[in-house]
């Protein structure tokens, strides 16, 4: 790529920086340069994140129907997986997929909720509720 | 605690605190792209069993950790890592760290890294920062990607090193032990080692999912995605794809350009003709990736979106394919005698 087509469109990370591009110069040698930013990858970031909304909204519908735990939106919400939540909360992954059903999580005890709670950085009652508020 | 630290911006953030550690101690000649050369940096692989955010796992590069590792060994630097079971003993040994005066480099999580756009934020444990100094509660941080220098709270930073996940960062901290003297010949023979294990990685590695083989039969599989996938799935890859490729830290084309800047630095150091023309090559090869990216942009924009468009697509992966192979198997003919 030469230095002078290097994109300069917007995109999310120009909120934070720039970011360093390396191209040619007009002598062949290569240098690096500021861009902020291409919508080829903005695009690509843009679906991602259409694709992910589309996935909390469809959690939400579940648990609203009773078919899912509010575990599942929060997994949704905070962009996990079963496994990352394992991480994060100490409990086996079929555990947590039993905990995703309505009737299991209903009984959950206060110290168990509490994991999920600070897993997914809310209350138990936010978590209860399905509630979020964003700092 | 507050040190001379000078912050350069980088690509990629673990070239970044590579080069910027190095600094630390007096060893200013190795920039971006000779640590990613030396680090053997570049590589493709397509790990067909595994998915990351409901997506294909691909990596234009080597696995986290290593370019950092390689570039000290070669340099014969030796080097101090650590990982904690405890979130207050890695708290008090980077302490130590800093009030000993030695800025160190620390794998972070970048989900709770609250200075990045909320856009930016997935689980992803293997970024890397550099923390050079403290400000009452403020640790003083120097991320590579950003232009400038900023700061995190000690929770923020505990939080972000004692991310949980895949690749988790479990406090690490890293940094090179003494001061040295690197001689050109030393960087040279870094060089040389760099290149020719790059060598290995991209066209002799077995099976065909890693190096130029890699890059093949991903173009293969991207021509099958519209049937197998359909159209909303397959467009999501192609995106994943050139998150991939083009995202923060790949310096555009999927590194393949800060490839092409390292050959072109390492003749300086190893006046060889053949760095300059296969330079030439990799320069090309990351065109053609950015290529590819307006094509998968066009898919998954759904302005296109035919078989013929898939194929086209996959077409490019396999001509890239081409295009490294000869470009790496050009560097394995270079008689090293240094």
């Amino acid at each position: 790529m030469k230095k002078e087509d290097i994109p300069q469109d917007d995109g999310a990370l120009n909120k934070l920086t720039k970011e360093v591009v390396y191209a040619v110069d007009s002598a062949g040698n290569y240098t690096t340069e500021l861009s902020t930013g291409w919508k080829v990858k903005t695009t690509a970031l843009d679906l991602a994140w259409e694709d992910i909304e589309q996935r909390i909204e469809n959690a939400r519908q579940k648990v609203l129907n009773n078919e899912a735990s509010p575990i599942l939106f929060f997994i949704e919400l905070r962009l996990m997986d079963v496994g990352i939540v394992s991480a994060y909360t100490g409990f086996w992954k079929w555990i947590i997929k039993q905990h995703l059903k309505p009737v299991v999580f209903k009984k959950l005890s206060e110290k168990k909720l509490i994991k999920y709670a600070e897993a997914f950085n809310i209350s138990v009652e936010e978590l209860k509720t399905m509630t979020v508020h964003e700092a | 605690m507050k040190h001379e630290f000078k912050h350069l911006q980088a690509a990629h953030c673990e070239n970044g605190v590579t080069t910027n550690l190095l600094r630390t101690i007096g060893v200013d000649k190795i920039t971006e792209p000779l640590a990613f050369g030396i680090g053997s940096g570049l590589f493709f692989v397509y790990v067909p069993f595994l998915k990351i955010n409901k997506g294909p796992a691909i990596a234009f590069r080597t696995m986290p950790g290593l370019i950092f590792k390689r570039t000290c060994n070669a340099l014969d630097i030796p080097v101090v890592r650590k990982k904690f079971s405890s979130k207050e003993s890695a708290e008090k040994y980077l302490q130590e760290c800093l009030q000993s005066g030695q800025p160190v480099g620390c794998q972070v999580g970048v989900y709770y890294l609250t200075y990045f756009p909320k856009e930016y934020r997935f689980h992803f444990n293997a970024h890397n920062i550099i923390v050079y100094g403290k400000e009452d509660d403020k640790y003083l941080i120097s991320d590579p990607v950003m232009e400038g220098v900023t700061s995190l709270s000690s929770y923020e930073l505990e939080r972000v090193r004692f991310a949980k996940g895949a690749l988790a960062p479990r406090g690490q901290i890293y940094y090179p032990k003494e001061n040295k003297i690197i001689t050109d010949q030393q960087i040279r023979k870094a060089i040389e080692t760099g290149i020719k294990r790059n060598v290995n990685h991209m066209i002799r590695i077995p099976g065909s999912i890693a190096g130029v083989k890699g890059i093949a039969s991903t173009g293969k599989k991207i021509k099958k995605w519209k049937d197998k996938l359909g159209q909303q799935t397959a467009g999501l890859y192609l995106a994943q794809l050139v998150r991939m490729q083009e995202e923060i830290g790949t310096g555009g084309g999927g590194f393949r350009y800060i490839y092409a800047a390292f050959l072109q630095q390492a003749h300086a150091f190893y006046p060889n003709d053949t760095l300059l023309e296969v330079s030439k090559k990799f320069t090309q090869a990351g065109d053609m990736w950015r290529n590819a990216a307006v094509q998968a942009a066009g898919i998954y924009k759904g302005r296109i979106g035919s078989q013929a468009d898939f194929d086209v697509m996959g077409d490019y992966l396999l001509q890239i394919s081409e295009i490294e192979k000869k470009a790496f198997e050009a560097l394995s003919k270079i008689k090293w005698n240094s």
